[in-house]
């Protein structure tokens, strides 16, 4: 089938991934600038990493970074398990009392603005603190888990619903209880997506402002909350440096996520001729 | 409710598997109702049916992923309505077969198996056993994707086959098959059901199929069966309207009783412009209305007038559909109605007929159905 | 599924269904609460809804004044119409581009999609902070928009970008544009060929098509895409409160500054309900949206 490329949507593809990409450009640019005011080029200095030591001489930077860190992975974690669960419970269980409400629910955190789930969370807490104490990485933690778990149900339902029922069933027809199908069958079929939204949720986690700052207490700072106070106050080279790191992560990730993706697709195309040469 | 006996061809002693008054509902929707049943042992039953008539639910029922709305179901003397699907000596065969895409072959083959707590050289011998007897030696390592559609089907047959259950359930096997594979598979599969003597219960909705494999055929309509018997009794001896028309193709006309004797019936059909005589009697009132049913290949054609009254009438050729071993012709009666005949093509000396050419159809008397259904 | 026992079905459910109601709808109810008590000087800052008096007799105390207050004073108004109308706008302009955008990626030849894709949805992976923060740096009186400005002589001395709506604006739909091309490039790309082969079979132009097929059969991702950034955009704070300026009047930062500067909570709790139930009807239309595509 011929390929008409439109000329209108080219410029509009390379304007739009312009749009995207020139802000993080920039940021990794201006963060081997000497000066200290962030975008005045110091020619004579730059470039440089000394904002790069200085990043990771700030014990209070590294600090929040650490605690974001564990918070993002119990979090991610925790959600991942409550997002399976549910997952399951709306793909497989055809009608049941309540799931009405239990759709809205698991798609509402997505979607409303943080700072009404945020709100309500802290009263939430204020209301339990005799039960679960002061606010800190416990109540963020739960309040990201309550919001990330809406995520992971969209990535894990999605991969769920592909899944062809007759292998469950060809399981249990073969013997297969229910819990032994779900774990021997089901869970390595849907792996992917599990992965898939547990990164998704810890970088959720990782990046989140509105609802920590509700939720945090004093000693609690993420590293979200550092960068916000930081940046209210003006650019900062140190935040150039830090966003240059998280931006080399996240693409080596991607990069490796996308090798692993191309691979998987190769080996499938050999497989599928493998088939074809066969005969009946 | 229907209570089928089988005609012939049944062992004698209790059946292996029964149902009974088995029905089904969704809502108000009742897809299977008040079906009764008795297969024997060793036997290969078919449930044959249009999409939507019930037979893949009552397949269902007989594995335990539907549970009954009424009715029970025994498998060699014991109810197994309420037992779940992984507690049943059933196994099934699913239509898209259903393999394990994340295990070879061998570890499919092999799942029922381990689900049992079979030991590990018992498995690997078994599993070694069946592979061969499906000639798929030397794939145990392959994964589903990288085999055929033959192959899948064959891996999926000998994991249902691996736990020698008690009953296997097969839906529609041969359909994801092109014609000439679907001729070889269905020898096989009847070589190997001889061999292993497990009862086979079929679901399909491919008349073909049923004729080649069943022993006896199940026809069903609307959630219920029709008809049990073998492929003879049912292509020769249908009890309905329905299961004429739904077998192969028939001529079925309209007709009302003008004498009916214990010998003999004959029957003024006003479509025909004869009178149809029947060498056996029918079972009905007098004067009934009924539906008479003539097979195209019963249907004689001639240039010349055949002796006799009855069973004889004059036609055209309006229609010809050479087939290579058989010549389809659809005859016009005077009177406009049209007739379909099958000639077998015995020899390349026989005469044919042209598009328009005058004819004279006849048929033996035996070879009408009378239909009072 | 004939064989889950009721008892099994229900122990897969309750876990998430509890946490959930715990930790999602209980907060809402509190805030409801809330919204309808008064001020004290106290921690927390609410006077109690219900009291005992020494007849041991209990009495609720439902202040509407909050309501009142929010719905008739001129700022809160003013707040609320200026987020539908930034969210709005952002949401058309995201729209606007995201659709192209998700349409080149989608027709792009095999290896070229898994790339563009992954690019389209990088952004979406680094901070969301930090990206709202490059924008404070290219748009400073000193950043390199002004800079290039100057340098061409289109301006004489630098502008005042940032703390201005259109900053907002810019950094509104640079954040949501992957909200907005992800559900359209899924859309876009379920879209049968053939149909448009049929379409230029039967003499339709392709601009034509694009417009009589291609969009209406992308309706729904259209839809999925406008509510995934109206929605929470109406209610946004950080980019506001960034590059936003002090007459900037987005409701998300209003209840932000009532809550922790004002430390009104009742007031706070009050907008945060006006703001649920404006954005309710919202949610409801997103949920039909997605359970009609789910079907599909």
């Amino acid at each position: 089938m011929h390929q008409r490329r439109s000329w209108f949507v080219l410029s509009m593809l390379c304007f739009g991934f312009a749009f995207l990409y020139v802000p993080i450009l920039s940021m990794i640019v201006y963060s081997f600038n000497a000066s200290r005011l962030v975008t005045v080029w110091d020619s004579a200095h730059s470039p440089t990493l000394v904002w790069y030591s200085e990043l990771f001489r700030n014990d209070e930077i590294m600090d929040a970074a650490g605690l974001s860190f564990r918070i993002a992975a119990v979090n991610a974690t925790g959600a991942v398990i409550l997002g399976t669960l549910a997952a399951f419970a709306l793909e497989r269980f055809r009608r049941f009392r309540g799931r009405g409400l239990f759709s809205l629910l698991t798609t509402a955190p997505m979607v409303l603005p943080e700072v009404i789930t945020g709100l309500s969370l802290l009263l939430l807490f204020v209301v339990l603190e005799p039960l679960i104490g002061a606010r800190g990485a416990t109540t963020i933690t739960i309040a990201h888990m309550t919001f990330s778990m809406a995520y992971a149900i969209v990535v894990i339902q999605a991969r769920l619903a592909t899944v062809d029922r007759s292998l469950e069933e060809a399981a249990m027809d073969l013997g297969a209880r229910p819990l032994k199908v779900f774990a021997v069958i089901t869970l390595p079929l849907i792996a992917p997506a599990i992965a898939s939204a547990w990164v998704l949720s810890f970088i959720l986690s990782w990046d989140d402002i509105v609802i920590t700052s509700f939720v945090s207490g004093p000693g609690s700072t993420t590293l979200p909350q550092y960068v916000f106070s930081k940046v209210r106050l003006g650019v900062s080279p140190d935040i150039n440096a830090l966003a240059t790191i998280l931006v080399l992560i996240v693409s080596v990730a991607v990069f490796i996520a996308g090798t692993v993706m191309m691979r998987r697709d190769q080996r499938r195309i050999r497989d599928a001729q493998i088939a074809l040469g066969a005969g009946g | 409710m229907h209570e089928v006996q089988p005609r012939s061809g049944a062992t004698a002693g209790s059946p292996y598997v029964r149902l009974e008054g088995l029905t089904k509902r969704f809502g108000d929707f009742v897809a299977v109702g008040q079906v009764s049943l008795e297969i024997a042992r060793g036997e290969i039953f078919c449930l044959l049916g249009a999409s939507g008539c019930g037979k893949t639910t009552l397949l269902r029922m007989l594995a335990g992923f539907e549970t009954p709305t009424a009715g029970s179901i025994w498998i060699d003397g014991v109810d197994v309505t309420q037992v779940p699907p992984y507690e049943r000596p059933v196994n099934m065969m699913f239509q898209s077969y259903a393999l394990f895409p994340h295990m070879t072959v061998a570890q499919n083959v092999a799942f029922g198996l381990r689900q049992d707590g079979t030991g590990k050289t018992e498995i690997a011998e078994r599993v070694r056993e069946m592979l061969a007897m499906v000639q798929l030696e030397g794939y145990e390592k392959r994964k589903p994707h990288q085999l055929s559609g033959g192959q899948r089907q064959r891996v999926a047959l000998a994991r249902a086959l691996v736990k020698r259950p008690k009953l296997l359930l097969l839906d529609e096997p041969l359909g994801a098959l092109d014609k000439k594979l679907r001729e070889r598979t269905q020898f096989e599969l009847v070589t190997l059901q001889e061999k292993l003597g497990v009862t086979f219960v079929i679901v399909t909705h491919d008349q073909e199929e049923a004729m080649t494999l069943a022993s006896r055929i199940g026809v069903m309509r609307a959630g219920e069966i029709l008809q049990v018997g073998t492929p003879t009794d049912i292509y020769e001896f249908p009890g309905s309207r329905f299961v004429a028309d739904f077998i192969g193709s028939v001529n079925m006309v309209d007709g009302t009783l003008l004498e009916d004797e214990p010998g003999h019936v004959r029957i003024t059909c006003p479509q025909l412009d004869c009178t149809v005589y029947v060498d056996h009697g029918v079972s009905a009132p007098p004067d009934a209305a009924v539906a008479v049913a003539i097979r195209p290949e019963k249907i004689q054609l001639s240039r010349d007038r055949p002796p006799g009254t009855d069973n004889v009438l004059a036609g055209a050729v309006v229609g010809i559909a050479y087939l290579g071993d058989a010549t389809r012709y659809l005859v016009q009666l005077p009177n406009g109605f049209q007739l379909r005949v099958t000639a077998p093509n015995v020899s390349r000396r026989e005469e044919r007929f042209d598009h328009g050419d005058p004819v004279w159809l006849h048929w033996h008397a035996s070879s009408p159905v009378v239909v009072t259904r | 599924m004939a064989s889950g026992s009721r008892l099994g079905r229900w122990g897969v459910i309750a876990l998430p269904y509890l946490w959930l109601a715990v930790f999602f709808l209980v907060p809402f109810l509190i805030v409801l609460k809330i919204s309808f008590s008064n001020v004290q000087l106290s921690m927390p800052p609410v006077e109690p809804a219900l009291t005992w008096d020494a007849d041991h007799a209990v009495h609720l105390r439902l202040h509407l004044s909050n309501f009142a207050f929010v719905l008739s004073d001129r700022l809160y108004i003013e707040a609320f119409a200026e987020s539908l109308l930034i969210a709005a706008v952002s949401t058309v302009i995201s729209l606007l581009i995201g659709y192209p955008m998700a349409y080149g990626i989608a027709r792009a030849p095999g290896t070229w999609r898994n790339v563009l894709f992954l690019l389209v949805v990088l952004p979406f992976f680094t901070s969301f902070l930090l990206r709202v923060y490059a924008w404070m740096g290219l748009l400073g009186r000193a950043g390199p928009v002004n800079g290039l400005l100057l340098k061409l002589g289109l301006i004489h001395e630098p502008l005042q970008l940032l703390q201005t709506n259109f900053a907002v604006y810019l950094g509104m739909v640079y954040s949501y544009l992957p909200f907005m091309v992800l559900p359209l490039y899924s859309a876009i790309e379920k879209l049968d060929l053939t149909l448009l082969e049929a379409a230029a079979d039967l003499g339709c132009r392709p601009t034509k098509a694009f417009f009589t097929i291609t969009l209406p059969l992308t309706r729904e991702g259209i839809f999925a895409g406008c509510l995934l950034v109206f929605i929470p955009a109406v209610g946004e704070y950080v980019i506001p409160a960034l590059l936003g300026g002090p007459d900037t009047l987005m409701i998300g930062r209003v209840v932000w500054d009532e809550f922790f500067g004002n430390r009104d909570w009742p007031v706070a709790s009050a907008l945060a309900i006006v703001l649920l139930v404006l954005l309710s009807g919202f949610v409801l239309l997103l949920q039909y949206v997605q359970s009609r595509e789910r079907e599909a």
